[in-house]
Order: C-alpha cells, then structure tokens, then sequence
C-alpha cells in the first residue's frame, strides 16, 4: 500500500506526542472547570462544556482523518501501532453498559456480577491465540472476507454477514441510547433529541474517515473515558483510606460492608433474607452452571464479534496484532479491574450514609434521582420527601428509619451518581458523564462501521456489483452508513424494553454462529465449505431459537419443547409453577412483554437464555465437523491457502489474491 | 520453505496454543470452582476467591497475553517465518 505509506509523514510518527498533549489539555480543561464550578457557575453549563468540547474534539479528528482510499477506509491503511490499536479496542470495547452499567451489576449482583468482568476479559486470550493473527495475515478487510475465501464462496459470506447483522445491531441501538439517556440526563434535552444529537455526534467521527477516522477518534475516547472512571474512585480511596489506590483499599472496603450487614441484621435493620445475598458469597444469584456457562458464553462471543475482530486488521504486521491484543487487554484492565472497587466503593457510601437514617432527613442526591425513578425508598421512586414518607407509612411496622431492604438503586445510575453521592465537587460528576458518552460513541463507531462495511463491502462490492469503481464503492459505504445509522437512531428512539437484555445476546448469537467457524477455518483444515456453512446456520439458529422460545414463546417452550422452569440459585426451587402458569389463559401467548410469567424463566437444563450459546456453539461444532468428515476433503490449494495463513511472514493474502489495492 | 519446516512450526505452534488454552482455562473456570474454600482466607481484607475473580485472574489474563505475543514470535522466528522488522 504505497499510498499509505507516503502518507504515514506527520502524524503517525509524532503519536506519543500528540497524545500527551491531549491528555494534557484534557486535565487542564478538568481543572478549569474545577475552577468555574467554584466561582459559582451553574452546573448545567458546566455539563454543557463536557459534553461540548468532547465531541467538538472527536469531531475535528474525524474530519481531519478524511480518506478516499479504500485501504484507510475499511482497514486504516494497516498502519496502526499495536500500542495505539490496543486503546482504540479498549474503547470499541467498553460500550455504555461496560462504563455505566458495570460497576452497578457489582453493586448488585456482589460475587455473581464478576462474571461479566471475567467473560469480557479472558475472551481475549481466545482472540489471540485462537483468531485474530490469522485473520489479519489473510488480510480481511471484513470477517466475512476470510470466511468466503476460507469457504469458496458467498454462502459461508451471506451465513456470516447474517450473523454479524444480528449481533452488531442490537448492539448499536444499546449504545445510541446510552448516548441518549446521558443526553437528557445532563443537557436537559428530550430524550428523542437526545438520540439524534448523539447520532451526528457518532456520524461525524466515521462517515468521512471510516476506520482511520474512527481509529483516531476511538484512541482519544479511551483517554477520556479511562481519566473519568479512574479519577472519582481514586479520590474516595485517597479520602477513606488515604491511599490513592482504589484496587489495593477496597479490600478494606470489602471488610467494612460485611461488618456493616452484620450490624444491620442485629440492629434490625436487614433481614436475614438479605444475608444470603453478602457482597462477597458466591452464587447467590446465578446457579454455579449458569455462572460458568455465562463466563463462558461471554469469551467466546468476545473472540467472535466482528466490531472487535476487525480491529486487529489494522495492524502493521502479524506480530502487531497478536502484541495489539495483549495491549487491548491492559487498557480494558485497567477499568474492568477497578469496576469492583468502584462498586464497594459506592456501597460502603451508601451503607454508611443512609442506612439507619431517619427517612426525613436523607441527602439532596435521593430525591434528584427519585424524580427520575431511578432510586427507590419503601417500594416506591423518591420523587420527594413527602413522597417518601408516605410509601414507607404505607409498609406495616416501619419505624421512620430507613433499613437496608427499604433502598433501591437502578444499577445503571450507580457509577454517575457516586460522586454526588460521596460528596465530591460537580465537575466530577460532569467527567463521569463525559466518560460515559465516550464510552457509548465510541463503540457505536466501531459498530456502525462495522455494520456498513459488511453491507456495502460483502453485500454490495462482494455479492452485487463486483465490477464497482473504487469511488463508487465508498460513496455507497458512506450511505449505507447513514441508513444504518438511522435506523439505529429510530429504534433506539422508540425506547425497546429489552434493549440492555439483547446486548447480552449479542455474546451468544457472535458465538454460536461464527466461533466455530472462524476456528475450525485455520486449525483443522478438512473443515469443507459445506461443513461449515451448516455448522453456522445450525449454531446460529441453535442459540437464536433457544433466545426467542424462552424469552418470547416460554408457553410454547413448554408444551412442545420439554422446557422446564429454571430454579432458584439458593433454594433450588422452581422460581415459577409451571402448572399455575400454564394453566393461566395468557399461557400460550406469543411475543410475550417481560411480565408474562413464564418470560425468560423456562429452560432446557436450567440454563438462562443469557447463556443460549450453551446449546448453540457445541451444536455449531458438531454439525461442522460431522458434515465435514462426510463430505469430500478440501482442495490441495485450499490445504496451501490454509498453510500461509498460519504463516506470520509473506504478504497479506487478500491484497495479492484479488487485485483489491488500494487506488493508487 | 520445506514441508517439515512448516509441519515443524505448526506442531510447535499449536503446541503453545494448547498450553494457553489450559492456562485460560485453569484462570477462567478452575480456580473459581473453589471460591468457596478460597473465601476463608482474607488477604488484606479480601476474601480470596472473591480476589481471583475481581483481579486476579484478570493479571493472569494480561500477563499470558504478553508472554504469548513473546512465545509466538520466537517461534516464528526459529523457523524463520517471522516477519521482517
């Protein structure tokens, strides 16, 4: 690519510098708005200047990475440095529900919620052992790419343009409306708006630079978003323990909530109910099979989402990749391994300021929350005081103090409002905020990107018109991009109920439907075209069916299916009467709301649909090998093929195979 | 590049893998199913099982990752299948 390397010139050899003094700029803004909130200016202004000058920013990189080269395009003209490529996937990665949502499942879920920081990390291991060197040594400028080379044709395609369209969409509209939620939370606007500005804010970093844009834009949003969750947690730590290291103190932490719920079942004010559910007991929550099946679904869909995959072509080299993924591993670390802090962190604030109060005198924060309906007292949202009063009046036998069992606090409103809630200054609470939309666009532009190139590259220039000029093919990208973005946007502005629940989803869909394959593709190579079309209809359809049958047809689960209802973790009894239920009329009702009875509570084997990659990945391996092994061995050529993609030195295959160089 | 040369790299390649696999493994599942026991003992605070999911494992996790990149590279490069610089 010898565009890209006449281009390399400034930029790409002054990064360490650049950056620095981004970073740099970005704590001097932090504290000058540290300053402003102290001369008395208005915390919405101050939420204005976050959020304005970070997308200003994002925007101006996205502008000035423009490209007409199709190589900058879709693979940033294989010139990123592992280091740098590390960060970028640190925040394709960590979405709005890593960031906000993370450290509030810990806050809930106590042991059980360590599931998600493992599943999201250790899948790593399996990208680079397993995939992703393999894939950037073909030279993809998609994941479908290396599937239709390795496969002889647009079946294994289409197969995986399928799978990545179903687990990349959902995932986009989570992110869009995570964009949306901080919006209105801190602009003020209306949650419709909200979306849309968010969109621009997505557009503008990709749709003119495509993955060197988004590469640059993402590399900045990772500094935002790691200065902005590490700073409030590293204050509290230095405020409580005075040692500024949050991950080493929260032990301390931890054995002061324990001796806090202790003290509250004495004192009566926990139950012993709430005992069982101790921050740091196992399996309180998820049954050990589901705990480790869910960990286990959550790797593997990590080594198998196209968003995060494609990443790694962007590297110089084979080497790079493989030292791109152990750097990306770092920089995710470093927030998945202070979530839990946070987390213990947040609740010893909680435990030790408002449990045991009296309910008419609790903080400010309560209340700005309790508007929202985001925290509960007595059963019912905090709207105000009075409010309040009259929900825990209405509980028989309540004193007037506030009990561990009477607080309820939306997982996701955890991270942002723990600093408010520590009694740090605003300007902190306007960082977290900003962090958390640069965690929401940076991975809706790798998505979206992602989504767009699968369509314009594998359906359109692959499948369509094979014959389109360069100029063409990124005029389409850059539409299609805007559809899907809207369309995204559209979704996500119609609020869907189980948005969050889908993006779990994604995990098992990504791994049950191109695990296998991608693996399969480069370690056992009599896997045959056939085999492994099948075996990614097979696995696909597997986890989809498992997903839609539990969660939308559960009547139907049950009488036809011999699904059963799954148990509670700590009693082992059935969290529903199936009798009772199916003898209800609404029993057999399709397209059920989360409310039904039987809705994502019946399984085969106890396993919650979360996991649905439980049955979909072994039945995905299953029918790949057997149908391999019954139909005739690939080609000797197709044997060489494989041979040089294991092969770190040597060109990138693709490049060489079709003539596909950038123009020149 | 001989045939045996690029059976030898393989066997040795996939050999790594294999060791990573067990390693990833040993991290992700093993261990966890002793939470239980490993909770008695508290390390500055920590119940240990609990550490090992929160951290521990996650250390362990980055620490593969780079001595992996290292491994691999040697390998590619006794066979002479390493990139050039």
């Amino acid at each position: 690519m010898a565009n890209a390397q006449a281009d390399k010139g400034g930029f790409l050899n002054n990064l360490g510098r650049i950056y620095a003094l981004y970073t740099g700029g970005f704590f001097g803004f932090i504290i000058l708005v540290g300053i402003l909130e102290q001369l008395g200016v208005g915390q919405k202004y101050l939420g204005y200047m976050f959020m304005g000058l970070t997308i200003i920013v994002y925007a101006f990189i996205g502008i000035v990475s423009r490209t007409t080269d199709v190589g900058e395009y879709y693979v940033a003209g294989r010139s990123v440095p592992a280091f740098y490529n590390g960060m970028a996937t640190g925040a394709d990665w960590m979405s709005a529900a890593s960031f906000i949502g993370m450290a509030g499942s810990l806050y809930l879920l106590g042991y059980d919620g360590l599931a998600f920081v493992l599943g999201w990390t250790g899948g790593y291991v399996l990208v680079a052992v397993l995939i992703a060197p393999f894939l950037r040594k073909f030279g993809a400028y998609t994941v479908p790419d290396f599937l239709a080379a390795r496969y002889g044709g647009n079946g294994a395609r289409l197969m995986g343009v399928i799978v990545l369209l179903a687990c990349s969409f959902t995932y986009v509209v989570a992110q869009i409306f995570g964009t949306g939620l901080i919006a209105q939370r801190f602009l003020d606007m209306d949650f419709q708006v909200a979306v849309y500005v968010g969109l621009l804010g997505i557009l503008v970093c990709s749709m003119l630079g495509g993955m060197k844009a988004v590469t640059w834009t993402q590399v900045a949003q990772y500094i935002v978003l790691i200065v902005a969750y590490l700073i409030p947690v590293v204050w509290m730590s230095a405020k409580k323990f005075g040692l500024p290291l949050p991950q080493l103190t929260y032990g301390q932490a931890l054995s002061s909530i324990s001796q806090l719920e202790q003290e509250f079942v004495q004192k009566g004010l926990a139950t012993q109910a709430s005992l069982n559910t101790t921050h740091t007991a196992p399996f309180s929550r998820y049954s050990p099979a589901n705990y480790f099946w869910l960990i286990f679904c959550l790797m593997v869909g990590t080594a198998s989402l196209p968003h995060v995959l494609m990443r790694y072509f962007t590297t110089p080299s084979v080497r790079d990749a493989r030292q791109s993924v152990a750097w990306s591993l770092l920089f995710i670390f470093l927030l998945y391994f202070t979530a839990p802090a946070y987390a213990a962190f947040s609740k010893l604030e909680v435990y030790s300021t408002l449990i045991g109060k009296n309910i008419a005198d609790l903080p400010a924060w309560v209340y700005s929350w309790g508007k929202l309906g985001l925290v509960n007292i007595c059963g019912k949202a905090a709207a105000s005081a009075e409010a309040v009063k009259a929900s825990c009046a209405a509980l028989a036998g309540h004193t007037g103090v506030l009990r561990l069992q009477d607080f309820g606090i939306n997982p996701d409103v955890v991270v942002i409002s723990t600093p408010e809630i520590a009694g740090l200054p605003y300007v902190i609470t306007g960082l977290v905020a900003a962090g958390g939309l640069a965690a929401a666009l940076s991975t809706a532009d790798g998505l979206l990107l992602a989504l767009a190139n699968a369509l314009s590259h594998d359906i359109y220039y692959k499948m369509v018109n094979p014959n389109a000029p360069t100029k063409q093919r990124l005029i389409i990208s850059r539409v299609l991009l805007v559809v899907v973005a809207i369309a995204a946007a559209w979704t996500a502005s119609q609020r869907p109920a189980d948005i969050l629940a889908m993006v779990a989803w994604a995990f098992s869909l990504a791994a049950g439907g191109l695990f296998p394959a991608l693996v399969l593709g480069v370690w056992w190579k009599r896997t045959t075209k056939q085999g492994a079309v099948l075996g990614m209809a097979a696995g696909f359809f597997a986890t989809l069916g498992y997903l839609l049958v539990t969660r939308y047809f559960p009547g139907f689960g049950v009488q036809y299916l011999g699904m059963s209802a799954l148990l509670n973790p700590v009693t082992w009894a059935p969290i529903v009467d199936l009798k009772v239920a199916m003898a209800a009329p609404n029993a057999m009702d399709g397209w059920v709301t989360l409310a039904h009875p039987l809705a994502s509570k019946v399984g085969w084997f106890n396993i919650n649909n979360i996991s649905a990659a439980a049955f979909g990945l072994p039945i995905g391996f299953a029918v790949m090998i057997g149908v391999s092994l019954i139909t005739p061995a690939p080609s000797k050529e197709m044997q060489d093929f494989i041979d040089e993609c294991r092969k770190p030195r040597g060109k990138a295959m693709m490049d060489e195979k079709s003539g596909l160089v950038a123009s020149h | 590049m001989s045939k045996q040369n690029t059976e030898a790299h393989w066997a040795k390649t996939s050999k790594l893998m294999v060791t990573m696999l067990v390693l990833w493994a040993f991290f992700s599942f093993v261990v966890h199913m002793f939470v239980v026991p490993l909770n008695g003992i508290k390390i500055l605070g920590f119940p240990l099982g609990f550490y090992m999911a929160s951290q521990g494992s996650l250390i362990a996790f980055v620490v593969m990752l780079f001595w992996f990149a290292k491994a691999q590279n040697n390998i590619d490069q006794e066979f002479g299948m390493a990139e050039d610089e």
